[in-house]
């Protein structure tokens, strides 16, 4: 019983990580209508540069917000540069697009920084395990810190006249213009908050999988996992989704196929929702006239 | 009607050529396939006979992708299980070679049609998420212990190229290297063929109908269903193909060669290439094997940023690829003689 408690636990946990890159991903989603294939490697940037940042000598939460500063403008920019010139593109071009800036952000990352593995600092050291040793003092703090991304993004979204606007040009952005609305600038501001979102996420994991240039692949396709299972439409879902991905990956992995398989735990989650409830848990059903 | 010709292809130029000049073209191009034999020592031979088999894998990924709008970008996990396909068969129950191409084929469309089913429920960018995430997860399935048996695990398998026959060697000097290579290009040209046959004709113009607007060609009385699931399963099966020539070639197999990287640069090599274009998986392929070999010589990370921008730089400037580059050069040139 302990046992299970303890991989219930660690999958809240890394549940956590993953419900914040679903958020990111839901995030872009809800901007732009698509899903970007390169966010981890934005992140795993963003993590570098928080590093940076944290070995220079600054303290950790000055490095924190620092680094959400940077991951901001780098996605707003992305989406400037990149992404603006094929808008109308078929999704072919998107796919190759992302593609690509994976490949590239991936590779100049190992580049720059090197492929070794090295440690990250936690901010919530020296806690001590917790809840009788089923939960690391950074486990509950990264948990803490997802929460708390969700509840300012919900609260972004739903009280602020920019969260209403952003909606507003997603949804329609015809008639978002013709009320005034700048909705490149709104598309702009999506991919900053994703990437912001991102680099969140990719500083709340590293202290815990460690930081190397391709950190972030698996964590992904576990984060896609969770946006589709919650409803890519839907932020709280998505991160709702993002824990239970977490707690079945770890549950599975322990009791079910072992954790060689842990990474296919994640396809067919992918592919059974897409296949059974393409809307998602939380999500809203669309139909589309032909 | 429009979509259709804007994305034309061997087929639509064919007709108005004339009979002496196709021969010609053919002949051309036979020598240039044939000429490596004499040209090349057997290293660079290697290679070509690798390029000869990524050109073929990329050809199946444009079948689906290209041809029928099914954006895959896991059509590595289809060459893996080609390629281990004919290693079991030959490594643990002692097939011959050519024994094993059609049972890998087989095993490949049966897997490809598997793989099309819930992909008939999935638009273009979920589709390419599952894929994806297919692609990541065969390097895994193969080292599982459930499998180890068959597959090697970690290890992988070791196999051997087909020898020549005694009948060919009796008549001229020919190296197992040489002999591979006339293998590949063979079984590579057949698949081109069966491709080209399959574009140009009825099956052809119903894939592209249903790319370009599924709606009306529903209302013309195409089975979507099931002109998408085949369309995934011929292209898996001539993407297996592939695959099981590699696994000759190379004379041997393990998980960590077929990573999520693969599949990549197998649609890297499709976009560069050209969408859609028989052709250009010619060029396809070439690029996936030469291009990655000279980036690496900058550095171990270059190849990945070079594929990167390349990507990008041609869905920016180039969407059409290589090939739509000399169609457009040779319809200028053709222009200014007539």
């Amino acid at each position: 019983m302990d046992a299970f408690l303890l991989q219930l636990a660690a999958g809240i946990a890394t549940g956590g990580i993953y419900a914040s890159v679903a958020l990111a991903i839901v995030m872009i989603y809800q901007a732009t209508h698509h899903v970007n294939f390169a966010q981890g490697e934005m992140a795993t940037l963003s993590t570098f540069i928080a590093l940076t940042f944290i070995q220079a000598g600054f303290p950790y939460w000055v490095a924190f917000g620092a680094t959400l500063a940077v991951s901001f403008v780098m996605g707003a920019l992305v989406e400037r540069l990149i992404m603006r010139p094929v808008q109308h593109a078929p999704i072919l071009t998107h796919v190759g697009v992302y593609i690509g800036m994976l490949l590239i952000i991936g590779n100049l990352t190992g580049w720059v920084f090197g492929y070794t593995t090295k440690v990250f600092p936690s901010p919530f050291e020296g806690g001590g395990p917790m809840f009788g040793g089923l939960l690391s003092a950074h486990q509950l703090g990264s948990v803490g810190v997802t929460l708390g991304v969700l509840v300012l993004v919900y609260l972004f979204f739903t009280k602020t006249s920019l969260g209403l606007a952003m909606r507003a040009a997603a949804y329609n952005p015809r008639s978002a213009r013709l009320v005034g609305i700048r909705v490149d600038v709104m598309l702009a501001l999506g991919w900053g908050l994703a990437a912001a979102i991102g680099s969140v996420a990719g500083m709340m994991v590293a202290p815990i999988v460690f930081l190397d240039p391709n950190m972030m692949l698996g964590i992904l396709l576990y984060a896609f996992a969770g946006a589709l299972l919650g409803g890519i439409d839907n932020p709280p879902g998505a991160v709702a989704g993002g824990f239970l991905v977490g707690v079945l990956e770890n549950l599975a992995g322990a009791y079910i196929v072992g954790t060689e398989l842990k990474l296919s735990v994640a396809l067919i989650i992918i592919i059974g929702v897409l296949v059974l409830k393409p809307s998602g848990l939380f999500g809203r059903v669309v139909f589309s006239r032909v | 009607m429009s979509a259709i010709q804007d994305t034309p292809t061997l087929a639509a130029a064919a007709p108005r050529a004339s009979i002496a000049r196709r021969s010609v073209w053919l002949a051309l191009g036979l020598a240039a396939a044939l000429a490596p034999l004499w040209l090349l020592e057997s290293f660079h031979l290697f290679q070509l006979t690798m390029a000869v088999i990524m050109s073929l894998a990329v050809l199946g990924l444009n079948i689906v992708t290209g041809y029928n709008g099914q954006i895959s970008l896991g059509h590595g996990a289809f060459f893996a299980i080609g390629a281990y396909v004919t290693a079991i068969l030959m490594a643990q129950a002692d097939w011959s070679f050519y024994a094993t191409l059609p049972f890998a084929a087989a095993v490949c469309g049966m897997v490809g049609y598997a793989v099309g089913l819930p992909a008939l429920r999935l638009g273009g960018l979920y589709l390419a998420l599952v894929t994806f995430s297919l692609a990541v997860a065969v390097p895994q399935l193969l080292k599982h212990r459930a499998l180890e048996g068959w597959t090697g695990g970690v290890q992988g398998l070791f196999l051997m190229k087909p020898e020549p026959p005694a009948w060919l060697t009796a008549r001229v000097a020919i190296t197992p290297d040489q002999f591979m290579y006339l293998v590949a290009l063979v079984v590579a040209a057949l698949c081109y063929l069966l491709a080209w046959n399959l574009i140009r004709g009825r099956i052809g113009r119903a894939l592209m109908a249903t790319r370009d607007h599924p709606t009306a060609a529903e209302a013309m009385g195409m089975d979507i269903a099931a002109l998408k699931t085949r369309a995934f399963a011929v292209s898996a099966m001539i993407t297996g193909v592939a695959g099981a020539l590699s696994a000759a070639a190379v004379e041997f197999v393990a998980p960590d060669s077929f990573t999520f990287l693969l599949s990549i640069s197998l649609f890297v090599g499709m976009v560069v290439g050209g969408v859609a274009s028989i052709l250009g998986s010619v060029f396809g392929g070439l690029f996936v094997l030469f291009v990655p070999n000279i980036a690496e010589s900058i550095s171990r990370a270059a190849p990945g940023v070079i594929y990167g921008i390349i990507l990008i730089v041609f869905l920016f400037v180039l969407p059409d690829g290589v090939a739509g580059l000399v169609r457009r050069v040779l319809a200028r040139l053709g222009g200014r003689a007539s």
